[in-house]
């Protein structure tokens, strides 16, 4: 096992690429630390799979070094990078049994049948797959069959990394967070590094340390789900993030203030004045209060209220601006205007898309 | 217009796929189903669209019996969870080739389809073909195409399955701005609690093949009438206790919702329990906390994202105004508020 | 509801089924009425029950007819099943020449029976036909119309030749169908191309191999036209298939009894054997779905 370092890779899948829109992967310098659990967090076509096939060998990037460790294996084929990864749908050996599929990768690396048995054992025990080891694979479930896909993996003890290719796909949802649950254990037992993609949110920040949020072939922030909610470092980290997505609106600042739509908003921070560029303020619809009219504030107009049992949803507009806040479930909102007030220390600055980040 | 099921029932090749179903869905409000794969939405929406007939029952549609008429015979549009368009048709054709087939006049038809796609926000695209468009593009046609023809009923069965939740959130919001504008009956189904809650109107869950609850979405959620029902409409699952463990002396057992388990202590009549952390959840706004306490999964709701580690120390904390008591059968007795614990 | 619907599928089916009953069940119990009777001329029939089938079942020269049918489409089964998945396999995936590789496979199949068969027997003539031309400068002895395993060799090269293409392209399509991620999956197994080909490929060919043994072996076990045209059943009776003697008794000599029993015969062995095939191959998948 050792840390895979991508050193300056960009990818096309166009033989001369002209200008950075031919690029699927634009050039991106990253180290993936060993035995940390990462996901791949985008839209789909942000060339997530593209950068995982490129560190499985699937795929040779057209610029750049891959390294492991200290080895350069850029041109090093996928079987001799010691890598193993699951697909999006599963896939298994229809004519052979559970525990066949299991040795299958140990029998093609020639280790010896006592070896590979209690390997396959040990594994299988751990998936509790022990049950159906001599079952034909091709008669299980699909959710059995994707943890045989994971089994597959896992039975190679010295293997690099596992990565992970939107495995949850075709699982059923009730049985998604068991999968779940069963990934992060096998990850604290073997410390493994997992590399796993995905467009959906909810995976990728209850399976990961860390999540890499990626648009159009670029990396926007690399975070624990924490910073990444918290502090979003571009627009579309904060929009992407949370359902509803983060506010957003166009202000010009006055020290620590904010001008918008002629009303002012407080800051816990100052900014220097000069900044002409394209400003915006970024608050999550969790901290936004919605009172009464009559108590001051920034005054909005109502649209729709959504009330899902736990909370509530209100969709509001300022002049041409849409906002929403998220309320407890017990808040009347009778009202067609509303005013509504931020909390200063959540209350966040962006210039041309880009946090402008200040110490806490 | 009322579209009504009267104890509808359906078996294929002896296994029940809809038992004893009673509903009637209204125009001009939203009517969900709501319930697990295979409880017996899509049979429900077939029979509805007249693709099958019941082995028992009817269909009545404004008071007159429709059970036997077949689907082409209805005014029905059904918008599926695969984006279904004519791939060799622009977007314009698509949308309008229902008009096309009943003989609307040109100049009527181009009114329509105008109308229709900026309504849905696609009257930029109307010269591509569908393969040049999104997902979610796709399936804003598909939805154009049921919405143009004022359908006395349109079917939409999990339409938003297949997008990414960025555009199933967007849209979501527009559904039933849309559907307001139509004087169709709109049935939708969807196995998402979370789905229903925001698109609000009536509801019916479907558990078996079975209607267990039907009525206007809030109510349904508030007040459960069985276990069973609680179990469908929550997500994630209700945390359902036995009523001994926590000191109730009459129920059976007691349901609390997510996000009625609390980690701090809001109200003195709080009953705080000891846990252990199994596996937290992050969803991007929300973070779900399973833990292990009086030895059984708990299921707990937290704004924000915060982090937790398999195995740490937690309290939860119950205010019993939250309980829903059930009784043996599984019935839903009269909230016990007053007695307090 | 879906009893009702299936009971309309049937009106729907019955127009065909009326076609095929004119096309295919009238005549063959015409077939079956002279199968049992003799015939004089005049129109004179009388009553011999099963005669003509013992008679058929015990004549040497039925016996013979189809131990050669039987090896013919035994070797043709182990030629081109093999060389059609082999071919289909080194058929590029994508790119240009896919159309090409397609097109040239499929020529063979688009020429009339008759024509191969005069094709391939201009082809390997001594005196006009380049392959016996080119034998025969390259001093090979090679006869075709005296030789009986040279007349085996021509017709079974020609039928290779032939029908190879079929199981190609049907192969493909099966090759064609698998997904990207199980290649991927075995390379990052580690298994080398032939456990790739034998975990993989071959299991997800079954289904179009079935329909291509299927097709071949029916095929093959009632060619006529070909080696008509090529051999006329000989030398002797060396290439003498079980049609072309059915021809031979039936138009040559004008037996109509014996012929019908023989059609029959013929008809049902084509029937069992088309059975087994299909009882071996799907006798796994049958476990699969009980299960």
């Amino acid at each position: 096992m050792a840390k895979i370092h991508l050193n300056n890779i960009a990818h096309s899948y166009q033989p001369n690429p002209n200008g950075p829109d031919d690029y699927a992967l634009k050039s991106m310098e990253h180290i993936w630390e060993d035995g940390k659990t990462y996901a791949l967090l985008g839209p789909s076509g942000c060339g997530k799979t593209t950068l995982l096939n490129i560190i499985s060998g699937l795929l040779t990037p057209s610029e750049g070094h891959v390294l492991f460790g200290d080895d350069d294996v850029t041109s090093l084929p996928t079987e001799e990078r010691n890598i193993a990864q699951v697909f999006q749908f599963p896939v298994i050996y229809d004519t052979m049994s559970v525990r066949q599929n299991l040795a299958f990768p140990l029998k093609n690396r020639g280790e010896s049948v006592e070896a590979i048995n209690a390997r396959v054992e040990e594994i299988a025990s751990m998936l509790g797959l022990t049950d159906q080891l001599d079952s034909r694979a091709l008669n299980l479930s699909s959710d059995a069959k994707q943890i045989i896909s994971l089994g597959r993996g896992l039975v190679r003890d010295d293997v690099n990394a596992i990565l992970f290719d939107e495995p949850l796909t075709m699982i059923d949802p009730h049985k998604k967070w068991l999968l779940r649950s069963k990934l992060k254990k096998l990850h604290q037992e073997f410390g493994f590094t997992m590399v796993y993609v995905t467009h959906d949110q909810t995976e990728a920040m209850t399976f990961a340390d860390h999540v890499v949020v990626m648009k159009d072939g670029e990396i926007l922030q690399v975070g624990t789900p924490k910073e990444l909610f918290e502090r979003p470092r571009h627009t579309f980290v904060g929009h992407f993030i949370g359902s509803p997505g983060m506010n957003f609106l166009p202000v010009s600042l006055e020290g620590n203030k904010a001008k918008f739509n002629g009303q002012t908003i407080k800051l816990n921070h100052d900014y220097s004045t000069d900044i002409s560029d394209n400003i915006m303020l970024g608050i999550r619809p969790e901290y936004i209060a919605v009172t009464t009219p009559d108590n001051g504030g920034i005054i909005a107009s109502v649209t729709n209220v959504e009330d899902l049992g736990k909370h509530k949803i209100v969709r509001m507009t300022i002049g041409d601006h849409t906002l929403s806040a998220i309320v407890p479930e017990e808040t009347e909102i009778s009202t067609n205007e509303v005013s509504i007030s931020f909390t200063p220390e959540n209350t966040l600055i962006y210039r041309n898309n880009l946090l402008i980040e200040k110490d806490k | 217009m009322t579209l009504t099921l009267n104890n509808i029932n359906l078996s294929v090749d002896g296994e029940v796929y809809l038992s004893n179903v009673t509903a009637s869905f209204k125009a001009g409000i939203f009517n969900t189903l709501l319930g697990p794969t295979l409880s017996g939405k899509t049979s429900l929406l077939r029979i509805l669209a007249g693709l099958d007939a019941p082995d028992e029952g009817t269909v009545k549609f404004n008071n007159g019996d429709i059970t036997n008429i077949p689907a082409k015979k209805r005014n029905i549009a059904f918008v599926y969870q695969q984006f279904i368009n004519y791939p060799s048709f622009s977007v314009f054709d698509n949308i309008a080739s229902p008009l096309k087939v009943a003989g609307v006049s040109k100049s009527e038809i181009n009114g329509r389809v105008e109308k229709i796609s900026s309504l849905l926000k696609i009257d930029t695209m109307l010269s591509r073909k569908p393969s040049e468009l999104s997902g979610g593009q796709q399936q804003r046609v598909a939805l154009a195409r049921a919405l143009v023809r004022n359908a006395d009923i349109i079917l939409l069965d999990e339409p938003l399955g297949n997008l990414d939740y960025k555009l199933r959130e967007e849209l979501r919001l527009e559904l039933p701005k849309l559907f307001k504008e139509t004087n169709s009956i709109v049935v939708y189904a969807t196995t998402e609690p979370e789905e229903a809650l925001m698109l609000g109107g009536n509801i019916a869950l479907l558990s078996e093949g079975k209607v267990i609850q039907s009525g206007p979405t809030m109510d349904v959620y508030r007040r459960p009438q069985n276990i069973q029902s609680a179990l469908t409409f929550s997500d994630p699952p209700i945390n359902i206790c036995a009523a001994r463990s926590l000191e109730i002396a009459n129920a059976h057992s007691i349901g609390i919702r997510p996000h009625h388990v609390k980690l701090k202590r809001r109200n003195t009549a709080d009953i705080e329990l000891n846990a252990h952390v199994t596996l937290s959840e992050i969803t991007g706004s929300e973070t779900f906390v399973h833990s292990l306490a009086l030895d059984q999964q708990w299921t707990t709701a937290i704004h924000g994202v915060h982090h937790f580690n398999a195995g740490d120390e937690i309290s939860l904390y119950l205010n019993p105004a939250n309980f829903i008591p059930f009784d043996a059968s599984g019935n839903t007795l009269a909230i016990l508020e007053s007695e307090g614990v | 509801m879906q009893k009702k619907l299936n009971q309309k599928a049937w009106f729907l089916v019955l127009p065909v089924f009326l076609l095929v009953a004119f096309s295919a069940i009238i005549p063959l119990m015409t077939v079956v009425n002279y199968s049992v009777q003799d015939s004089f001329g005049n129109n004179e029939f009388f009553w011999v029950g099963a005669e003509w089938f013992s008679e058929i079942l015990n004549s040497e020269r039925f016996h013979s007819a189809l131990g050669r049918q039987l090896l013919f489409s035994a070797i043709i089964l182990l030629i081109e099943i093999p060389l059609g998945i082999f071919i289909a396999l080194k058929i590029p995936k994508q790119g240009w020449a896919v159309s090409l590789c397609l097109v040239l496979m499929a020529l063979p199949l688009l020429i009339p029976w008759n024509v191969v068969g005069t094709i391939w027997q201009i082809f390997a003539r001594e005196d006009i036909g380049l392959l016996g031309y080119v034998l025969a400068a390259l001093d090979v002895d090679y006869n075709y119309t005296q030789n009986s395993t040279d007349a085996w060799i021509t017709i079974i090269i020609m039928d290779v030749w032939h029908w190879t293409s079929l199981v190609v392209l049907l192969c493909y399509a099966g090759l064609s169908s698998i997904p990207d991620a199980y290649y991927q999956a075995a390379k990052i197994d580690g298994a080398s191309r032939w456990a790739t080909f034998r975990y993989i490929q071959l299991p997800k060919l079954k289904r179009v191999l079935l329909i291509a043994v299927l097709l071949r072996f029916m095929d093959s076990f009632m060619i006529y036209t070909e080696p008509f045209v090529v051999t006329g059943g000989g030398p002797g009776n060396a290439t003498t298939f079980l049609s072309i003697d059915l021809v031979k008794m039936a138009i040559g000599q004008f037996d109509l009894g014996p012929a019908a029993a023989f059609s029959l015969i013929y008809f049902l062995i084509v029937l069992l054997l088309s059975w087994v095939f299909y009882t071996i191959m799907t006798a796994n998948e049958g476990k699969t779905n009980q299960s």
